[in-house]
Order: structure tokens, then sequence, then C-alpha cells
């Protein structure tokens, strides 16, 4: 669903991201990347599943360019690609800000109502006395 | 005043949540969410002028309003499901200037009310497809973008979580 003439164009990027980010041991994957790099041993330890299971997750993450290959040829550490989750995080920030300023300004306004109901309150209390 | 709104969008589902705390009694925020003199006052994108169409709070009753900015208009529409004062609103939106119809959203707002005349609104928008939903949350949001790496924080946070459910 687009809205013509409201929107701002978003990278088809997204949708790979958020198909990587889908599985709870993918996320926990970049969760212990943000760490550090880490290889394909050391992830697959804390996850009780084997390295061709990591492996699998890990090509998902490749594809989707949330992860890439360290330099190091031995251990060939994966380390986190901050890009295009900054890309995701700013998707739902400017949606979360939209919001976040409606709300403020209904602070302002709710602030106004509480005034207002103190008022019409005490009025009411005078009118009976 | 740390009142934060929080928007949960699960990758993959046709949901979203948006929770936040006022320093107000429910009975006001139900009443800025009914009352159109108020809610045209707050909602709708920063520097748009917003005018209701038409707006029956009651249920079975329909609404309508439209933001205009530079000529354009960008009008929304639905019908109140249920209204239950001071509690809950059911009911449907729609945009109205998608290429085709049916792309509809089924909206409830929860209003709790807190300890020290304060209170919490939780919104669950029910989307027909993921596309719709992640449409809708990319769509119109023209706010200027910060700095992401700070909000990344907050991901790897989130990311650290096994499942992160909306509270």
């Amino acid at each position: 669903m687009e809205l013509p003439g409201y929107t701002r164009v978003s990278p088809k990027r997204l949708d790979s991201t958020f198909a990587a980010l889908a599985d709870p041991t993918r996320r926990a994957i970049l969760g212990r990347l943000a760490k550090g790099e880490a290889s394909v041993a050391e992830l697959a330890k804390p996850f009780k599943m084997s390295q061709p299971a990591i492996s699998k997750h890990l090509k998902v993450l490749e594809r989707a360019g949330l992860v890439s290959r360290g330099l190091d040829a031995q251990r060939r550490p994966r380390k986190l690609e901050a890009a295009p989750l900054a890309e995701a995080t700013e998707w739902l920030e400017r949606y979360r800000q939209f919001w976040e300023q409606a709300y403020q300004r209904l602070d302002t306004l709710l602030e106004e109502m509480k005034k207002t109901e103190r008022k019409n309150k005490q009025n009411k209390k005078q009118e009976k006395k | 005043m740390s009142n934060k709104t929080t928007v949960t969008a699960e990758p993959g589902k046709q949901e979203l949540f948006i929770t936040r705390e006022f320093d107000a009694p429910r009975e006001l925020l139900f009443k800025a969410h009914t009352d159109p003199e108020i809610y045209v006052q707050w909602v709708g994108p920063h520097g748009m002028q917003m005018t209701i169409d038409k707006w029956e709070s009651y249920e079975g009753g329909s609404y309508r309003f439209t933001h205009e900015r530079d000529g354009h208009k960008y009008a929304f529409f639905g019908v109140n499901h249920e209204i239950l004062a001071p509690e809950r609103i059911i009911g449907t939106f729609e945009f109205d200037g998608l290429p085709e119809r049916g792309h509809v959203i089924l909206g409830k707002t929860v209003f709790e009310e807190l300890p020290g005349g304060r209170s919490r609104l939780v919104h669950q928008s029910v989307f027909f497809s993921v596309s719709d939903r992640d449409g809708m949350i990319q769509s119109g949001m023209e706010r200027g973008v910060n700095d992401g790496y700070e909000k990344l924080d907050d991901l790897f946070a989130r990311l650290q979580e096994p499942n992160t459910a909306a509270a």
C-alpha cells in the first residue's frame, strides 16, 4: 500500500531486512554480533544448534546485508553490518515520531481541558452556595 | 515530562501497537478522541490543515476527515463499531487516496486508568496483509530523520530479547 504523493520512497531492501529479522534465532545472532565479531563455532555455542544450522541462518543474514565476513581467513568471523538496521529502525522511528508529535499536542490540550474542568467544578460549587 | 510513545510492529505480522501514557484522567483522553473540536487540534501530520467532513461519534456512525497541504488533499474515513465511554473505541480506518479500495484497517484504542489521575492509551491496528501494514508505516511520515545510530542502541536492546511482543 503506497499513498501517492504522500510517500517517501523506501528501499526494497527493507523487505529482506525484515524477513531476516522475523526469526528469533537470527535476532539473537545479531544481538551477539552487536557485541563484536564471532566465528560460526562461537555463534553456535550458546544456541545449542549445530554449526550447519547456524550457517543457514547466517546465509539469510548475509543475503540481507546484515552480516558480512571479517578479514581473518582462518576463523572467518562474521560481523554486523549496521546500515540496513539503521534503515529498519528509521522506518519505525519516523512513524513513532509522527505519533509522538501528535500526542505532545494532545498533552497540551489535556492540560487545558483539566483547567477548564477545575473551573467548571468551582463554578458549580459557588452556584450551590 | 517523560511520557514516551512506543510503537511495536513485529516483522512479518499484520498488526501494530501504539502505547502512550498521559498525565490526565482517561475520561479526558477519551473525550479528546471523540469530540471533533478537540480531535482536530491534535491529530494529523504537522503542518497540514485538517478538516472534519463527517463525525458521527456513536456505534454504527461514520467519520471522514481531510488533511491538506499545498493544495494536496488526503482523506481518511471509517465506521465506528463500538464507542464505550471512557474505556475503548473500535472502528475501521481507510485512506481514500489509494488506487483501489479495500485496504481497510481495524483499530482498537483502549484507555486504561492509572493511579494519580493518569491514564494509558493502548492502540492496536490490524491489517489485511503485512504489506498493507508496512506501507502504512512507511507512508506520510515525512519526518526529519535524526542520527540513525542513536536508535540502533534501542534496536539492539530489543534484538537481544527472544521475542518483541507488544507490552
